[in-house]
């Protein structure tokens, strides 16, 4: 067993790290602001981004990636975990989902997204479809050749900005033990395809500027090619795949509650009170050493998890509690950092508010944490049959 | 033409340094080490010395601990073609003097017979400010020194140089030694392919001994302290009290 970084994956964090401050941190304050990110910003990121090799860099080398490993790429988001979403996002990571493209897809969809001329978004959710994401009504019907979608998605993050999002559809119905569910099956939507709108969504506490939106489809034609993995399939490609996003959401919120913390430890250190550094004090220090302590557990579980996946392990349990713990512990560490900053943590003058109010999504999106709880405990239960 | 340049390994500029209770020295333990900010400025003008097709080499070099091996790969990952590292002691505390530094250098110079020895202009630990000067005087080569813009030339280089309160401008025939300043350029990345290209590039690890050169320190370092600590100021209540304070007190007026 061995704990230790090799040398590449230090380079690796310390390039990621450079970057994430000086190209991202600059701007945060504006970005949060006005909720927008300016266009050239966005193009000299990313064109950055590519410059490094760093872009996609979570696909393998034989489609133009880095071929990282799980674990190298989540010591890569952890780093991009520090920064605002909404600028990390031109720091372009495509959705590994899209290796299922076969035929002409990878020449329309694969290569292109890995080569960041065109960006992708990903859309589950519905209004009345969340956690139950089979519970879906966005559906699709064969007319024809071809499938005639209507209904709508929402919260779909980065969406204002894709050329064509990953979309899941209910292609039917199967009867299970437990009832009818649907099928479902994944299409590749174009911006721009009749039928097909992305608008603005909500305001959100957390992430300004990174925004979510929605999706309406009125008998929006879509033909076969569009199809990404099988038809009626849609459901193993999103396991085969999505667990990617839930190690994003955990490694991410280590390296933001790393980054918080170092700033609660500073102003433990300078702030004084009743003649001396608040440091000094029992109940601040305390608080220090359990935030560092659950910091690093949650990095631990993390990597541990990603590890796990490049040795071929089952990991399904392990990255449900690392995303479950990690987010969890950034609420707890954004929410003590801000307790040691006052009535200062408070105020926009610091990114210390913004970190808390970040923090809160973690624990919503990529599966709940109950979601989270509910599948480690079917992990452990299923087996003995309860 | 190809371009040597000498890297150090020293405490990460964002580190906070401690003295050590004894007043020998900082302490290095558990400390993060990096390459020296000034290098990396050195590498870089070298990187861009290649682009420009001037260059067609460029060789670092590192003296000291074997852990000077991952300065190295940081050069080799910015864009260094080969690296020579000369492992001089085991003790990282064992701050390797710049004139044994030098006298190394011009023993890999003579070997590699370089167009150019890049260094930064110091080194932020010890900022002694003085190996480029003492390898140009063991080498008897020209040296233009706080390089803030270089332009190889035909008949050499002109090299703008950072003075007190100015610039200056020289013209010197190379080879040469030219030591950089911080205006110089802005240190690149490294990129994700070369640093997974950094380990595969040509690396040979040398002894002093294999250049002849003792290392022995000639210094003594005698205390090592903090610096002291600015003494609080004081308000005054008019400007005649201003005056008088700064007559009586500070003695200044
Ligand atoms: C800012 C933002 C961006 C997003 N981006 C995307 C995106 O890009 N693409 C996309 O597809 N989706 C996206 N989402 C959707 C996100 O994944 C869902 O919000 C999440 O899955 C929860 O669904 P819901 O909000 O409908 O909550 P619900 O599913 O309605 O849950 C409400 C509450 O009930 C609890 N609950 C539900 N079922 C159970 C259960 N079985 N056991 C115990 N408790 C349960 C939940 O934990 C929660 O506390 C985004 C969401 C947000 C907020």
């Amino acid at each position: 067993m061995q704990f230790g970084l090799t040398e590449e994956q230090e380079m690796i964090v310390s390039t990621v790290r450079s970057f994430v401050e000086t190209e991202i941190y600059p701007h945060e304050a504006d970005v949060e602001r006005t909720g927008e990110v300016p266009p050239e910003l966005a193009e000299a990121i990313k064109a950055k981004t590519i410059e490094l090799g760093f872009y996609a860099c979570n696909f393998p080398e034989s489609i133009g990636g880095a071929g990282l490993s799980h674990l190298d790429f989540a010591l890569v988001e952890r780093e991009l975990g520090r920064g605002s979403m909404a600028l990390t996002h031109f720091f372009g990571r495509p959705q590994n989902i899209l290796m299922a493209c076969e035929g002409e897809q990878i020449e329309r969809y694969l290569l292109p997204a890995v080569r960041g001329e065109r960006m992708d978004a990903l859309a589950m959710t519905e209004p009345d479809a969340g956690s139950d994401v089979r519970g879906m009504k966005c559906a699709a019907r064969r007319d024809g050749g071809d499938w005639v979608v209507n209904g709508s998605k929402h919260f779909i993050s980065g969406a204002e900005h894709a050329d064509f999002v990953i979309v899941f559809i209910a292609t039917g119905e199967e009867d299970t033990p437990k009832g009818p569910k649907k099928k479902i099956t994944t299409f590749l939507v174009d911006r721009g395809t009749p039928g097909f709108t992305i608008r603005e969504g909500y305001r959100s506490v957390s992430h300004r500027g990174y925004k979510n939106m929605i999706l309406e489809f009125d008998d929006c034609r879509l033909p076969d090619a569009q199809v990404l993995g099988p038809v009626d399939g849609g459901f193993a490609v999103m396991n085969e795949w999505l667990y990617a996003t839930r190690i994003t959401v955990a490694t991410m919120s280590v390296g933001r509650a790393r980054r918080c913390f170092d700033m609660g430890l500073a102003y433990a250190a300078e702030r004084k009170q009743f003649g001396q550094q608040i440091g000094k004090f029992q109940g601040v220090s305390f608080q220090l050493a359990d935030m560092i302590t659950e910091i690093d557990a949650a990095d631990w579980l993390t990597l541990a998890a990603a590890w796990r996946l490049d040795q071929g392990l089952p990991a399904n349990r392990e990255i449900a509690s690392a995303k479950l713990y990690a987010s969890e512990m950034l609420a707890r560490v954004t929410d003590a950092t801000l307790q040691i900053y006052g009535g200062m943590g408070l105020m926009d003058d610091f990114p210390i508010e913004r970190f808390w109010r970040d923090a809160r999504v973690e624990r919503i999106w990529d599966g709940t944490s109950e979601i989270q709880r509910h599948i480690i405990s079917r992990d452990l239960l299923r087996p003995l049959g309860a | 033409m190809k371009v040597l340049v000498p890297v150090k390994r020293v405490i990460d500029y964002n580190v906070k340094v401690r003295v050590k209770a004894d007043n020998t020295g900082v302490d290095l333990a558990n400390v993060k080490m990096s390459m020296n900010p000034f290098d990396e400025i050195a590498v870089e003008e070298a990187i861009r010395l290649k682009e420009a097709g001037t260059a067609t080499e460029i060789v670092a070099v590192s003296i000291g601990v074997k852990d000077a091996t991952k300065v190295l790969h940081t050069a080799l990952a910015m864009g260094a073609d080969r690296a020579i590292l000369v492992e001089a002691t085991d003790d990282q505390e064992n701050d390797i003097e710049p004139l044994a530094v030098a006298k190394i250098l011009a023993k890999v110079v003579e070997e590699e017979q370089p167009g150019l020895v890049l260094l930064g202009k110091q080194a932020i630990d010890n900022d002694c400010n003085a190996t480029g000067q003492m390898l140009a005087a063991v080498l008897g080569w020209a040296q233009a020194t706080f390089a803030s813009n270089v332009e190889i030339t035909p008949e050499g280089a002109t090299v703008i140089r950072e003075v007190d309160g100015g610039l200056q401008t020289i013209k010197i025939k190379t080879p040469a030694i030219v030591t950089v300043d911080l205006r110089l350029n802005e240190p690149r990345y490294a990129s994700l392919p070369n640093i997974m290209k950094a380990k595969k590039k040509p690396f040979e690890t040398k002894t002093p001994s294999d250049y002849g050169v003792d290392v022995a320190p000639r210094l003594e370092v005698v205390k090592v302290v903090e610096p002291s600590s600015r003494q609080a100021g004081v308000k005054v209540g008019s400007v005649a009290e201003l005056v008088e304070k700064l007559k009586n007190e500070a003695g200044v007026i």
